[in-house]
């Protein structure tokens, strides 16, 4: 009984945003009843969960780098998108000079993108953390000139990237009935896991965002538990900028991952995250990050009119936000303790008549003996 | 004749979640009165002061204000109604100037007359007698001042009541004497002044009445006159006095010979103390003394590498080491706590659990994490050992009380097993209960083998628990007292005249 308890407050934080989904897939159930079919077209699954997976799986790795920037930063890298149109430049640029393409070419592109988001987490990190920037200005140098950047590296406009490989890693390998980029997610999400879960990753970032001086005075060097959230916010962009230029199979400068970094910090305040840094929970950000793909598609499907999406969008997010703010949280309590008083009222009446009259013969007693 | 009662609260009852926190509790406070409110931590002191002030809804009694049935909504509705509160910590704008301070959010309109603000201002700190000026930045003020000036913010708001909690817990004595001259005034215009305060002596010196309070319950309220001190003591922890007067001082080994644990020679740091020799043996309790701002934290503070160090030499056991971070103090196996609960101490969201091992988790190193087991079965061990009152070891530490939250602090270093531990002000802002808990583990402590620097703002604390004082002065040692010696005299004569002039 106690264990249960604990184990609900422990996943309490993550009622909002799988209330939310809940609620989504629910209006989508009503809209058709076919909507978690799943079909199998040349021995691949497709439908709604599928698409779903598929097309959240940049933002779902970009929200996982979010949460911990925002964690330890206490403030929000605006240039992921940039960042990965760079590092996936950068790819596109080895794979295209490299003659024949095999894995292993993907593989070392893949490889030096990584590099290169690590030297722009690097840059952003240093200035937050060793020049003490404000994250968001700090990055808004990259978000301004990233795609330019990223341009000059293209050399023209959208270079295709016809291959085989990339083909497949952008759909599907034949054989394999996931399509690949949820397959490299999910790959994505578990060394994340295992990462938390062999390090102290999460108690340094929390120690920091939570109260820096104390962490100091623990022995935790602040600066470099931030510069080491935005090194692995790099890792989290080049391969979200991997799997995105793979499926477009050309390299967009200008529309690559654009102002993705909005939705990534939606995800992240909607998985419970408190967007001044502290305690956070990736799961959380994963479960908003396809909350916000649900929302997109499900708007598509309800036949708004593409234009109008961004405004309805906002809609919602006000909702949300609304219903998530400690205001409204408070006033739930409050109803909820209200409810709890006038079940245990009757009880309570009985008992504290009693204690008043012991109370008020202590007190008499006590000014005796002053 | 009996004075106006102002304020009447009765059967206040208010629980929380798994606990009750006020039971049927009375309190009256009459014009021109100052009121000591007492109790431990957790007696329910801040629940009631928090009804009061609007900031808790009560589940049941009534509030009587000047005779009329009141009940306040918010922290807004308490204050229009003249009810003023100045808390511990100090809640103004540093960056702004000292009249911005007291009309802040007062003005009607929004424009606002700077002349006549800063001459009300200034005819304000003229009548209350507060060092200050009106277009004086508030940072630049001392703390005491600060404080001072909260209470003529909430006084000006035409208060009938005022509440000071822990007004004078970061004061020294003479700042808390023109606080108390403050208070006097405040009561010959008839502003009747609650008192929360962990230090007793003051209680009597300025208090008229006591309220005592003892976990959520009445305990009585009584006329400080007549009311012995050994009285109020035992009300307070609902146990006879034995227990607080058993602390006797061991005496360390003698080892003036042998290799001290701890040595520095000329250290220094960035906080402008002066270069400073020290040195710590093993089992032995020293402590600095010296009033606040004397450079006693700022020393401490160097040996831990709180600060950036600046210079001079270390050693450990005899051996030359370089301790340039935190983390190379921690892994010469030294332990420090620090003065400021709040902002150094805690990591107020972070579970006690987390709270518990962290210093240990981390001179594991960042690949090296603990185990939950593990780490469950640490913080179980020394909630036991040091008693800490939580419900659970995932809540978080902010809900705890203030000695808890204290005693988490030490647990978490204890868990290090430090031959070195540093502790600044343990005590400060905790109740009498857990006070003479911690001292008496930092002398069992000593007995064990441990080195232990204990620093308080209490003099007589320090006398029952150090056996060598540092004297210092304007950041300077000024010079040293033990054995026959180590008096509260000659403590106080050494920090007035500077050693040995």
């Amino acid at each position: 009984m106690t264990s249960l308890r604990r184990q609900f407050d422990r996943l309490s934080h993550l009622f909002l945003p799988l209330s939310v989904l809940v609620a989504l897939l629910t209006i989508n159930l009503v809209k058709g009843a076919d909507y978690f079919k799943i079909t199998m077209i040349n021995g691949v699954f497709y439908g709604n969960i599928p698409n779903i997976l598929f097309g959240a799986s940049e933002l779902v790795i970009l929200s996982i780098g979010m949460t911990l920037v925002t964690a330890a930063s206490r403030g929000q890298d605006i240039s992921i998108g940039e960042s990965g149109a760079i590092s996936s430049a950068i790819f596109v640029q080895y794979v295209l000079n490299a003659g024949e393409v095999t894995i292993w070419t993907i593989l070392a592109g893949f490889l030096i993108s990584c590099v290169a988001g690590l030297v722009i987490g690097a840059f952003n990190g240093t200035l937050v953390s060793f020049f003490n920037v404000q994250p968001m200005v700090a990055t808004l140098i990259l978000f301004l000139g990233g795609r330019s950047i990223a341009f000059i590296i293209d050399g023209k406009v959208s270079p295709i990237l016809a291959n085989p490989i990339s083909n497949q890693i952008g759909t599907v390998i034949p054989g394999v009935p996931i399509q690949t980029p949820i397959i490299l997610t999910a790959v994505f999400i578990v060394i994340v896991a295992v990462a938390i879960k062999t390090t102290n990753l999460r108690l340094y970032v929390e120690a920091v965002g939570v109260n820096p001086s104390a962490a100091r005075l623990n022995g935790i060097n602040p600066k470099k538990v931030i510069f080491l959230t935005f090194l692995i916010m790099g890792v989290c962009s080049a391969v979200a900028g991997f799997i995105a230029v793979n499926k477009a199979g050309r390299h967009d400068s200008v529309n690559l991952l654009k102002f993705i970094m909005m939705d990534a910090i939606l995800a992240v305040a909607l998985g419970g995250n408190s967007l001044a840094g502290g305690k956070f929970s990736i799961t959380g950000s994963i479960i908003g990050a396809y909350t916000i793909e649900v929302l997109n598609r499900t708007l598509l499907r309800l036949e708004v009119n593409p234009e109008a999406i961004k405004a309805f969008k906002s809609v919602f997010i006000i909702v949300l936000m609304v219903i998530a703010s400690p205001v409204v949280r408070a006033l739930a309590r409050e109803l909820l303790d209200k409810a709890r008083a006038i079940v245990t009222g009757y009880s309570a009446r009985q008992t504290g008549g009693l204690n008043k009259a012991a109370v008020s013969i202590t007190d008499s007693s006590a000014k005796k003996e002053g | 004749m009996q004075p106006e009662i102002i304020l009447k609260m009765e059967g206040i009852c208010k629980s929380f979640p798994g606990v009750k926190a006020l039971h049927n509790v009375d309190f009256v406070l009459r014009r021109g009165e100052i009121h000591a409110l007492m109790g431990e931590n957790g007696a329910g002191k801040s629940t009631l002061i928090k009804i009061l002030t609007g900031v808790y809804q009560k589940d049941a009694g009534q509030v009587y204000l000047e005779g009329r049935l009141v009940h306040f909504k918010s922290p807004q509705d308490a204050q229009n109604m003249g009810i003023g509160t100045v808390f511990q910590e100090i809640a103004l704008c540093p960056n702004l100037t000292v009249a911005e301070n007291m009309f802040i959010g007062r003005s009607r309109g929004a424009f606002v007359n700077w002349k006549q603000m800063n001459e009300s201002a200034a005819k304000m700190l003229n009548s209350l007698g507060i060092p200050a000026s009106p277009t004086q930045e508030l940072a630049s003020c001392s703390i005491a001042v600060q404080q001072m000036i909260a209470i003529a913010r909430a006084v000006d708001m035409d208060c009938k009541i005022l509440i000071l909690d822990e007004p004078t817990s970061s004061l020294d004595e003479d700042e808390t004497k023109k606080l108390f001259a403050l208070m006097h005034e405040l009561k010959a215009r008839g502003v009747g002044i609650i008192f929360i305060t962990h230090f007793i002596d003051q209680v009597y010196e300025i208090s008229d009445r006591i309220t005592v309070l003892r976990n959520g319950e009445l305990i009585g309220e009584y006329l400080t006159a007549e009311l012995p001190q050994i009285e109020l003591v035992s009300k307070m922890m609902g146990k006879a006095l034995s227990d607080v007067s058993a602390i006797k001082k061991h005496e360390p080994p003698k080892s003036d010979d042998s290799v001290p644990v701890f040595e520095a020679r000329g250290l220094s740091s960035a906080t402008g103390v002066r270069p400073f020799d020290f040195s710590v043996h093993k089992g032995e309790v020293n402590g600095f003394a010296g009033l606040l701002g004397s450079g006693r934290s700022e020393s401490v503070r160097a040996i831990f590498a709180a600060d950036k160090v600046t210079g001079g030499e270390v050693k450990i056991n005899g051996k030359v080491v370089k301790i340039r971070t935190p983390l190379d103090a921690m892994k010469q196996g030294i332990g420090y706590l620090p003065e400021d609960r709040k902002s150094d101490g805690i990591i107020d969201e972070l579970s006690v659990r987390d709270n518990i091992i962290l210093a240990l988790q981390v001179m594991k190193g960042f690949f090296r994490p603990l185990s939950r087991k593990q780490a469950e079965e640490f913080a179980n061990q020394y909630i036991q050992l040091l008693e800490i009152k939580t419900p659970s070891l995932d809540t978080s530490v902010k809900s705890l009380s203030g000695g808890n939250q204290q005693k988490a602090i030490l647990a978490r270093w204890l868990l290090t097993h430090p031959m070195y531990l540093i502790l600044d002000e343990p005590t400060r802002g905790i109740d009498v209960g857990t006070k003479v808990e911690i001292q008496k583990l930092v002398l069992k402590l000593a007995a064990e083998g441990m080195s232990l620097t204990f620093i308080s703002s209490e003099i007589d604390e320090m006398l029952r628990v150090c056996s060598r004082l540092i004297v210092m002065r304007d950041r300077e040692i000024v010079g040293e007292l033990s054995g026959v010696d180590l008096t509260e005299q000659n403590v106080m004569q050494m920090i007035a005249q500077g050693g040995g002039e």
